[in-house]
């Protein structure tokens, strides 16, 4: 489990700076510092990552052999229930995590990534096993690694990972959420203007979704 | 796994119902290859379902490439009651790729003929739907003949990550 | 005045006739086709189903393939015949040592390879190891379609324990690459002799706690029986082998019929159902894992010394010991390593016995060093054919319980 910690000397200005508080000696400046430190770091943003990071829903999306250690990780040797990530949802609506299991193959990448648009803000995903992260052992025709299509937070590594090794990262994405994330995967990855805008609404001078890509024409995703 | 003499006999009954369907026959490791005409794959079938192999394992195309005619339809074919095992071979070549489709006397010819259109070419005449079936349905192109390239990502290591586009942005 | 009967207790009101019946007298009949899939919780991977229904009743199903497609037959033609084997693993990711030896079979055949008996026992062992963790999968996994979600954690429980063997014996839970062509490749360690026996004391009181949840359970019952049934002769006629054509009554079991790697030395039955319907599929499956342990318990008691590979070191790399003191075992090392062995040209289809039915491999080989073509035959890709006849004219639920029991593996599917 991840456990951060801050360096001794800034625990020790904490302490000092905390008793001065108390005697009545800060003033001025580092009066209204000391105010604003603690105001932000225990903020309600801080409780709702908290929250977040503790209760991640995955979706259920197995794709191949991957599929099998996530389902022995859901199992009763590494048990995932022990975080609390134990409900895993069916529909992408209600979901949070999606951990692309399994090779991604290029008829069911637009599938995915139809997936995780449905997924609603906080969102993120998971490339488990090398076939999602890179091609893995399939580099050929057929096979797309997941970054080419969807931005993925966290890549677990294996062929395929052992139980132990995708909670580890899953516990490395509950510290990620934990730290202070910026929630919008948009945000995150400093993708604005890949919003898809399909309709009318796309022939809008200004306001959002005016210089809008659109990722998928129609008809994209006909073959699928 | 009828030996070479079997093999023989087998061929020449064929010949008996159909006439210049059997090209040629091959017995390599005790199993026997029956080649034959692609016009009369039909009848060859049901002249062997009679004669006991009732059982279609397989259906499977194979690319030739280089030799001509290069496109190949493998039948593996089992009797169950006496443990035989047969293969039909039968060379289209890829200017004129057209079978018949032996479904209606092993249904279980279905997808995989379908799967052969899919990644060779092979149009199976009188399949009931001849689309594809592993590939995107509008997907140009027959994967596994052998010019079609394996394609894939470039594999980055440092010396050509600067090469490859949008990776080190 | 009293109150006018409710609707149940009239007895116009009540229909005892099937629902099919019902439907057939309905004025007008309104077909609906749904998607399932391909992301959808109760398909056994990314398989899509395109049904058509007439209220609740199934009347036609087209499953649609390839979202799983991995072009795993042209990238073996790109490699090496031993880089094969790990590719090749990984497509029916359920059955690896299957698959691997459907290939190795092959490869054998088409060298003219005899593979040593110790080999072959430790193949037997690891074999049947793989088809009962397979079919604990399944059990796992079909009872959470089919709601008794407790038998998942019951059934993956003995599925890690058979993954610590196979990690005990190859380093590896899953594609172990354990099998090559010629034997395996290496030896089991010590202390797995002890591990797998104590396995097989345990299992089949594992089997009789499952049975006892669920064999004779009320919602079990009324969900498999009858439902799902298919005739053998609409089988066969599709192509189907395994365990669904057992449980119709055909005890077709390539072990039996044309034995391969030393399977006519043990002494083992095949269970055979008599109605053809999900419930004949699932207690043919548990019985087979039943049988799969006396299986390893006679191959571990018949276990012979000797070597676990072959000895053409033209083929198999030799052992470390040799390469300090032999010249020839240095060349074969490197020659193998870096351009592996040539086959001489041939064809040959190898079919082997897989937990869902026959799983053959077809290889060509060109006498270069890379098979020209690798063909898998994968058993639940034929299977899936006959999956609309066992569901045509039944219900929406039990479509789910029949695609439970049908065990499809969409990794050989789709290749």
């Amino acid at each position: 489990m991840e456990v951060t910690r801050e360096p001794a000397s800034e625990f020790r200005s904490r302490q000092l700076r905390a008793r001065d508080m108390l005697r009545g000696d800060l003033e001025g400046a580092e009066l209204e510092r000391y105010v604003h430190e603690r105001v932000i770091t225990t903020t309600l943003d801080r409780a709702v990552s908290w929250a977040r990071g503790n209760s991640i829903m995955p979706a259920t999306f197995g794709l191949a052999c991957c599929a099998i250690e996530m389902m022995s990780m859901v199992a009763s040797r590494a048990d995932i229930a022990r975080f609390g990530y134990e409900a895993f949802r069916a529909t992408p609506r209600q979901a949070d995590l999606l951990i692309l299991s399994g090779r991604v193959s290029i008829k069911m990448a637009p599938i995915v990534r139809r997936i995780y648009d449905q997924m609603l803000e906080p969102k993120w995903a998971i490339a488990m096993g090398a076939c999602a992260s890179s091609t893995g052992v399939f580099n050929n025709y057929s096979v797309v690694p997941a970054d080419k299509f969807m931005p993925v937070d966290v890549h677990v590594p294996g062929c395929p990972p052992r139980p132990e090794a995708l909670v580890h990262g899953v516990l490395r994405l509950r510290s990620m959420i934990l730290g202070d994330p910026k929630l919008g995967w948009r945000e995150r990855y400093g993708a604005e203007g890949t919003e898809e805008v399909v309709g009318p609404v796309a022939e809008r001078e200004s306001g959002p979704g005016a210089d809008a890509e659109n990722v998928f024409g129609p008809g994209d995703t006909a073959g699928a | 796994m009828p030996d070479a003499t079997g093999l023989e006999l087998l061929a020449q009954e064929i010949g008996k119902h159909e006439p210049d369907a059997v090209l040629d026959t091959i017995y390599f490791r005790e199993r026997g290859t029956i080649l034959v005409d692609p016009a009369h794959v039909r009848a060859v079938m049901d002249v062997l379902r009679d004669a006991g192999y009732r059982f279609l394992s397989s259906v499977h195309g194979v690319d030739y490439y280089p030799d001509e005619p290069r496109l190949g339809v493998l039948y593996e074919l089992l009797d169950m009651e006496s443990l035989d095992r047969l293969t039909v071979k039968l060379r289209v070549d890829t200017g004129a790729p057209e079978v018949d489709s032996v479904v209606d006397v092993f249904p279980t010819a279905n997808f995989q003929e379908r799967e052969i259109y899919d990644m060779f070419g092979v149009v199976f005449r009188g399949h009931p739907e001849l689309r594809r079936i592993l590939m995107p349905e509008d997907y140009e192109g027959f994967p596994q003949r052998r010019d079609f390239p394996v394609g894939g990502e470039p594999v980055i290591f440092t010396y050509n990550q600067n090469k490859v586009p949008h990776y080190t942005e | 005045m009293s109150t006018p009967p409710r609707i149940r207790d009239r007895p116009e009101d009540i229909d005892l006739a099937p629902a099919g019946q019902q439907l057939e007298a309905a004025p007008e009949e309104q077909l609906l086709t749904i998607n399932f899939g391909p992301v959808h919780p109760s398909t056994h991977g990314v398989l899509r189903l395109l049904v058509t229904l007439e209220g609740e009743v199934v009347r036609d199903l087209s499953p649609i393939m390839g979202y799983l497609h991995t072009g795993i037959e042209k990238t073996c033609e790109d490699k090496s015949y031993w880089k094969v084997i790990p590719v090749i693993e990984r497509m029916d990711y359920l059955a690896y040592y299957f698959n691997a030896m459907a290939f190795c079979g092959a490869v054998e055949g088409l060298l003219g390879l005899e593979v040593p008996k110790r080999a072959q026992y430790l193949r037997v062992i690891h074999l049947e190891l793989n088809r009962i963790m397979s079919h604990m999968v399944w059990l796992g996994t079909g009872g959470l379609e089919l709601g008794a979600i407790s038998i998942f954690w019951y059934a993956f429980r003995d599925k890690e324990t058979i993954l610590d063997l196979f990690e005990m014996s190859s380093g590896q839970r899953m594609h172990t690459r354990y099998f090559q062509v010629g034997g395996v490749i290496e030896d089991i360690p010590p202390g797995f002799e002890e591990k797998v026996r104590a396995f097989c004391a345990e299992m089949p009181r594992r089997v009789d706690q499952i049975e006892a949840i669920l064999a004779r359970n009320e919602i079990m019952l009324q969900r498999l029986r009858h439902t799902g049934v298919a005739d053998e002769r609409t089988l066969l006629g599709h192509g189907v082998t395994g365990p669904l054509l057992r449980a119709a009554g055909n005890p077709w079991d390539l072990r039996k019929a044309a034995p391969y790697s030393s399977y006519e030395d043990f002494d083992f039955r095949i269970p055979v159902g008599t109605v053809g319907d999900n419930y004949d599929r699932f207690r043919v499956r548990l019985a087979e894992v039943r049988e799969s342990v006396r299986i390893v318990e006679q191959a571990l008691d018949g276990l012979p010394e000797g070597p676990f590979m072959v000895e053409d070191r033209k083929v198999a790399l030799p052992p470390r010991h040799e390469l300090g003191t032999s010249m020839e075992a240095l060349i074969h090392h490197f020659k193998l390593v870096t351009e592996g062995y040539r086959v001489p040209p041939g064809e040959l289809y190898y079919a082997i016995e897989g937990p869902r039915g026959e799983l053959g491999c077809f290889v060509r080989a060109d006498g270069s060093g890379k098979p020209a073509r690798v063909h898998m035959r994968d058993p639940s890709f034929v299977n899936l054919q006959a999956f609309r006849d066992m569901v045509a004219d039944g219900y929406v639920a039990d479509l789910i319980a029949t695609m439970a029991m049908l065990d499809p593996v969409l990794g050989g599917v789709d290749r």
